[in-house]
């Protein structure tokens, strides 16, 4: 529902003030009650504040009519964080019975502009439920050009995982992360979209049926880029509340390992050998190996268990986190 | 966390000049070493795959490489091995957050380089909190804010909030009279049925709500206090409750972790909160706990800073907060925590002053959870259940302030450990890298400041300040406060964020009425 010709879109040569035009003539605008003495006071422009207060009076009144609408199209565009003029739109939209593909057309043009902003995602949530599964795969393209500007963009993610669960398009949302990883294995915004896909697509048969082929991929993704640690907190995630699978899967321990022959230091790889064996792994001769041979370099560590010493080791690496590591390291006497 | 839209005293004396030498030192020592880290990093992609950086460099160096030529370093594989010059296209291309990442690096490292060329007594001053300028950047915003503020006119008790909390940081009230004209302010905020709006008029909001009780019990008189209609607010929240146990904005409005949040800070706050308005909320906090360990915004979406904040203490204000997996939580806020000092909100994202406070606030907390970390740890060990797996608990109890008590009774309870994040190397980028020398805090180097940065970047400051005490009220010694002793700021009551002293007024206001 765009705005009629006397709103603000458009050549602002044409914009015609509220207290010009003929359909809000018997229209007495309410000025902003902020007092006598107002604090945070904002130098409003006076289109803003006129606006506003056209707003307010058709607002305070409960009219619910054309010219209401076509108002609050004018506030939004002015300031879309307004949630009180989305919330009396959607009253307005309602009683006129408006067309809300149109509504929908509205919303997203001012989405991209204003992609991170809490009140036009929500009506976009509003009108989605309203017309139903047809627009599902008109919504997933919307967010595909949002995330194609910014991959990262919280609320354009949201939106998409809300469609998905509400209406469905997971046919080839594995693919979609696939792209995005492909294009930056860093997001880890894709990685965790690709966590919902693989543990709620219907078609994919759930975490226990993609775990093995995950855990491939990710491990791939670590040995290209071991200092990502996106796909290092992915592979734990994949045995989430499954400390004795994790702890059976040869893959994990192999891959730190492999990790910390070229880079001994790898906090990533170290920190996922200490949470093995804290659930109970039995270390390999190629751990113990690793492990002995940097402790070997450091004589204050010599005398330490393993854990102990990855602990210890750690805390030298990683000294922003020395005091987490040293803690790490009390709870570890505490439980073996 | 993007709050941009409605989203979301008594200092025990100053140290006399002799602390200044040994909080320098420390200073030095930690952030030599940050400097090296960040060489380290930023290093090896330029290096290793810049086609550009194989020709010789150019004269005088950027600041950045001339950083990088530290001996100790190696050199990266590609630079003048076999891949250079040949096979370029072979070699992995940057990608978009690499880039942005490797940019910020180098801001950060060119402001740390100038402290560490510095002469210690220079560095005092460098590490200095420039608070007259601070205040008087925000004591203006109370009075006057320009015309490109329309885009926060549905957030004006968010600009009370940001502008008087930060103020109480410093030690700094405004006159009387304004605090009362912001009494009358939030007073046409506040809507007949309950709740506040974002400005006069407006429909009634959670989070302008929370803004709106928030800076009324730091002003702290009993004007202020009695002004807000607790039974009506009652009322407010009771509606926005949706039947998942969730709390929703507004009117029709969305519903996630910083709904939860603000519902349950004012409720407990003002001691209206009960097992009506609790009932399933932790259930739903706990339902968004992702796999990283961090909370999301709602089911299923991306850990983040300011909802693992939000969802941390809305589960210790309901006591509920055994129902997170609290080590894993740990694990993923502590990592957020970058080579540029500050904390990111997500995992690999950009450092933001604002996650000072909401990851270093969530980790200071944990400080006083161990009893429970501890449980949690013991019982995943021992019988492979994951932490976090329990039964939804029912709310029994209809004493009246029985909830009230958690907020109270956790802020006296004693930290069981030490910090979790590396307090000092915080505040060294708050001090340098989110200062802006006109006044007011900034998000990072290359931004503006903003009253939502300086609120958050100085309530950041003060945990980090106050975090390495047993109690958290107890007055730090000079080597936890990162530059001039007069550094230090009011301590706060973190799971509120309210200068600890209004919040015990406010308490005891509250506990009587």
């Amino acid at each position: 529902m765009a705005p009629s010709s006397t709103s603000s879109e458009g050549a602002t040569d044409e914009w015609v003030p509220p207290s010009r035009r003929p359909e809000l003539a018997d229209v007495v605008p309410v000025p902003q009650d902020d007092g006598p003495h107002p604090v945070v006071p904002i130098a409003y422009r006076d289109e803003f504040r006129e606006v506003m207060d056209y707003f307010r009076a058709l607002y305070f009144a409960g009219e619910r009519s054309v010219r209401a609408l076509h108002l609050t199209a004018e506030a939004i565009d002015l300031n879309p964080g307004n949630y009180t003029v989305w919330h009396f739109r959607r009253l307005v939209l309602e009683a006129l019975e408006a067309n809300l593909q149109e509504e929908m057309n509205f919303v997203d043009q001012i989405a991209e502009c204003n992609p991170k902003n809490y009140q036009i995602w929500h009506h976009k949530r509003w009108l989605v439920e309203k017309l139903g599964p047809g627009i599902a795969n008109k919504e997933h393209e919307f967010t595909r050009k949002i995330l194609a500007m910014d991959a990262k963009n919280y609320h354009a993610w949201s939106h998409r995982q809300w469609v998905l669960q509400a209406l469905g398009g997971w046919e080839t949302e594995l693919q979609y992360c696939n792209q995005l990883l492909e294009e930056d294995v860093f997001n880890n915004s894709a990685w965790n979209q690709r966590y919902l896909v693989i543990t709620r697509s219907p078609f994919l048969g759930g975490l226990a049926a993609m775990r093995d082929s995950e855990v491939d991929y990710t491990i791939e993704a670590i040995l290209a880029n071991p200092q990502n640690e996106s796909p290092w907190r992915y592979l734990k995630g994949l045995y989430k509340g499954e400390n004795d699978f994790l702890m059976a899967d040869e893959r994990i321990s192999d891959v730190c390992l492999k990790v910390l022959k070229n880079d001994s230091t790898c906090v990533f790889a170290l920190s996922l050998l200490l949470d093995l064996l804290q659930i109970g792994l039995q270390p390999s001769d190629e751990l113990r190996g690793t492990v002995e041979a940097m402790k070997n370099s450091d004589p204050e560590i010599a005398d330490a268990d393993l854990a102990t010493a990855i602990c210890l080791i750690l805390q030298k690496c990683d000294p922003l986190r020395i005091n987490y590591w040293s803690w790490y390291r009390t709870t570890i006497s505490s439980q073996i | 966390m993007g709050l941009s839209v409605v989203g979301l005293t008594g200092v025990c004396g100053r140290q006399d000049s002799g602390a200044h030498k040994s909080t320098a030192a420390t200073a030095f020592a930690s952030g030599t070493h940050m400097v090296r880290r960040l060489s380290r990093r930023s290093r090896r992609p330029q290096g290793a795959r810049r086609p550009q950086q194989a020709r010789p460099p150019p004269s005088p160096p950027p600041p950045a490489a001339a950083l990088m030529d530290s001996p100790s370093q190696p050199p990266p594989p590609a630079e003048g091995g076999p891949a250079a010059g040949s096979g370029a296209a072979e070699l992995p291309r940057l990608t978009v957050t690499q880039v942005e990442q490797m940019k910020v690096e180098a801001k950060v490292a060119d402001i740390y380089r100038v402290l560490f060329g510095n002469a210690p007594n220079a560095n005092s001053l460098m590490l200095e909190l420039w608070r007259e300028q601070h205040v008087e950047y925000l004591t203006r915003g109370l009075k006057h804010l320009g015309p490109s503020f329309h885009v926060l006119d549905a957030n004006r008790p968010w600009l009370c909030y940001w502008m008087i909390h930060a103020l109480a940081l410093l030690d700094e009230t405004p006159d009387e009279d304004v605090e009362d004209d912001i009494v009358d302010f939030l007073s046409r905020c506040q809507d007949k049925d309950g709740g506040y709006g974002g400005g006069p008029g407006q429909l009634p909001h959670l989070a302008t709500t929370y803004a709106a009780v928030n800076t009324l019990v730091t002003i702290g008189s009993e004007r202020a206090l009695s002004s807000i209609n607790r039974e009506n607010l009652y009322k407010f929240m009771l509606r926005m409750k949706d039947t998942s146990g969730a709390f929703r904005m507004h009117d029709g409005g969305e519903i996630d972790v910083r709904a939860c949040y603000t519902a349950i800070s004012v409720a407990s706050l003002v001691n209206i909160l009960d097992c009506e308005l609790a009932k399933g909320v932790g259930d739903y906090i706990r339902r968004c706990q992702t796999y990283e360990g961090g909370i999301a915004g709602e089911p299923y979406a991306e850990a983040h800073g300011g909802y693992t904040f939000c969802g941390l203490v809305a589960m210790i204000l309901l006591n509920e907060v055994d129902k997170l997996d609290l080590p894993s939580l740990i694990g993923w806020v502590a990592f957020r925590q970058g080579v540029e000092c500050g904390f990111q909100g997500r995992t690999n994202k950009l450092v933001d002053g604002c996650y000072s406070f909401w990851q270093g606030a969530a980790l200071a907390l944990t400080q006083k959870l161990m009893t429970v970390v501890d449980e949690q740890l013991k019982s995943s060990y021992s019988s492979k259940r994951p932490p976090g797996d329990y039964a939804c608990g029912t709310c029994s109890s209809t004493e009246a302030g029985y909830y009230a008590k958690f907020g109270f009774d956790f802020i006296k309870k004693s930290n069981q450990i030490g910090p979790l994040f590396h307090k000092i190397a915080l505040q060294q980028y708050i001090l340098l890298c989110a200062q802006v020398l006109d006044g007011g805090l900034r998000d990072k180097p290359g931004k503006n400041r903003d009253h939502y940065h300086s609120c958050y970047c100085l309530s950041g400051l003060s945990v980090s300040q106050y975090s390495a005490m047993v109690d958290s009220d107890a007055c730090p010694l000079p080597q936890h406060v990162l530059g001039p002793y007069s550094n230090l700021l009011e301590p706060i009551h973190p799971l509120y964020n309210i200068v600890l002293d209004k919040y015990h007024t406010a308490y005891e206001f509250f506990s009587s009425e």
